[in-house]
């Protein structure tokens, strides 16, 4: 029984272990994505100096914020000053929990699943991490004693709350549709049955926009405006901290990316392809090897789909940008939701 | 009013329509174009291992010439000094001594000629006044310095390499 428990810990604490490394890495090379995809997108080469077509950069700019000067303002306070940043990296690592990365791996006679925590509130989860994350936006924004971080914790604050909403509707219709709030339940549902972007193109466009704003990106990026608000939220960090912020932030578009790809385009389903007849052919440990490198070819595109979006739209206008939430994506979500209740009772007796 | 040209564009003011005001469609159009842009040649160059190439006409570090058998052409005259706008080019004439022949080309030459790069302003002057062919203008440009005075350069620095002995 112990053996058992302990054996179970191990397991758990290994794949936090990994997922953290992962969403570490992914985020660290966020960054060099973002500048080489924005240099592409511009007629530009990006960085290229450290190491092969840059590659290396993520450590040097990791190195530079190391070593800075770290400031901490006089009027600051100094305990929500430090909690702040350490609050959005923790959220943003703890969203990560409920993705199943794969199916099942078969080591002896264990089965280890690569995810954290199958919770049956699943995306539940999601959304309370995800709106908690603004927390640390809003706490270290408020404790920097500068109006302008001041007003990017602010416009962080109500622009969460209001995207949250027509976010959480647009979720409501994939659980009227699969029955669990389970993402693995999910998953499979959109294995044997459509995925969700066939079933819910409404309801993903929706989910989208509000993941743009959850996290922070443009043309949401309010909260760091940087032409008007200075820097935004982080205007007073500096060193780690600061890089704290724009790890977080990068983190969070990993995590997010993750979640549209297995909410809406499968998870780690692979298309047009029958698993039984794959795990017969070459064993469940390659599959489960094939379905995470699926769900990562996903989450990538959906990163590369962030950056893409940023450097080519410009940032909305805070009327607009309430204006978008209240008015426009919360009533559709809403005819969304009640169009698809509709259809379940018309087709699914 | 007549137009100028005929590439005046009057301005669309007819409502947007439905397809237009979900701004969903200019959204599309405009990832299009970037991801266009994402497979476009890059203007990029990169510095120090690609150069870009100067202008043919482009007036650069001034050189001090000499003749084919190596002999220094400058005679001293103060032409170019007078001619430089900045007033960069300071000289001290000397006499040619006997035995001083395969040294300098004409009686007269420049025992000291400095040229203040950072007074220069590259416009050529010294190099029309010049009587004697003596000062060019070169493609190069001053190499970076954190010391004022090592952007006076003396004789040594602008004369030309000899054509047999170096």
């Amino acid at each position: 029984m112990t053996e058992e428990f302990i054996a179970d810990a191990l397991e758990k604490l290994a794949l936090v272990g990994v997922m953290i490394a992962l969403a570490l890495g992914v985020a660290a090379y966020s960054t060099w994505a973002e500048r080489k995809v924005a240099a592409f997108l511009q007629d530009r080469l990006g960085p290229n100096r450290a190491g092969v077509f840059g590659l290396l950069q993520p450590l040097a700019d990791g190195l530079k914020l190391f070593s800075k000067e770290e400031i901490i303002p006089k009027d600051a306070n100094k305990f929500l000053f430090i909690l702040g940043p350490a609050l959005a990296m923790l959220v943003a690592c703890m969203t990560g929990a409920v993705i199943p990365w794969s199916t099942a791996f078969e080591w002896g006679d264990r089965l280890i699943v690569p995810q954290i925590a199958d919770v049956n509130i699943g995306f539940l989860y999601i959304l309370g991490v995800l709106s908690l994350g603004v927390y640390g936006i809003m706490i270290g924004a408020w404790a920097s004693n500068n109006k302008y971080s001041l007003m990017g914790g602010l416009r962080a604050a109500s622009q969460i709350i209001s995207y949250e909403l027509p976010m959480g509707i647009a979720l409501i219709t994939v659980l009227m549709i699969t029955g669990s709030l389970k993402l693995s339940d999910i998953v499979t549902y959109q294995q044997d049955s459509y995925w969700m972007i066939i079933l819910q193109p409404l309801g993903f466009l929706i989910f989208l926009i509000c993941s743009f704003a959850e996290t922070n990106r443009t043309p949401f990026d309010l909260p760091e405006a940087e032409n008007e608000l200075v820097g935004g939220y982080h205007s007073e960090y500096s060193s780690m901290k600061m890089g704290f912020y724009l790890f977080a932030e990068y983190t969070n578009m990993f995590i997010s990316s993750a979640i549209i790809s297995t909410l809406y385009f499968g998870g780690y389903d692979i298309p047009f392809v029958n698993d039984t007849n794959l795990v017969e052919s070459i064993g469940a440990n390659w599959v489960a090897v094939i379905h995470f490198f699926v769900l990562f070819a996903k989450t990538a595109f959906f990163i590369f789909f962030y950056m893409w979006v940023r450097w080519t739209i410009p940032r909305f206008r805070y009327d607009q940008l309430m204006d978008l939430g209240w008015k426009k994506l919360l009533p559709l979500a809403l005819i969304n939701m009640l169009i698809t209740g509709l259809l379940i009772l018309l087709f699914n007796k | 009013m007549k137009a100028i040209t005929n590439r005046a564009k009057q301005v669309d003011r007819t409502p947007m329509n439905f397809w237009e005001r979900i701004y969903l469609v200019a959204i599309f159009k405009g990832l299009m174009i970037t991801m266009r842009h994402f497979f476009m040649k890059k203007q990029t160059i990169n510095y120090p291992e690609q150069k870009r190439p100067f202008s043919p006409v482009f007036r650069g570090l001034h050189v001090l010439n000499r003749d084919e058998e190596g002999r220094e052409n400058c005679t001293a005259c103060g032409l170019c000094a007078l001619a430089c706008p900045a007033e960069a080019i300071t000289m001290e004439a000397a006499e040619r001594l006997p035995g001083e022949e395969n040294l300098y080309r004409e009686e007269k030459y420049a025992a000291k000629y400095e040229i203040n790069m950072l007074r220069c302003i590259f416009c050529g002057f010294c190099e029309e006044a010049c009587p004697k062919d003596a000062v060019y203008l070169s493609q190069t440009v001053p190499p970076p310095s954190f010391k004022r005075k090592n952007f006076i350069y003396g004789k040594e620095d602008l004369l030309i390499p000899h054509p047999k002995n170096d």
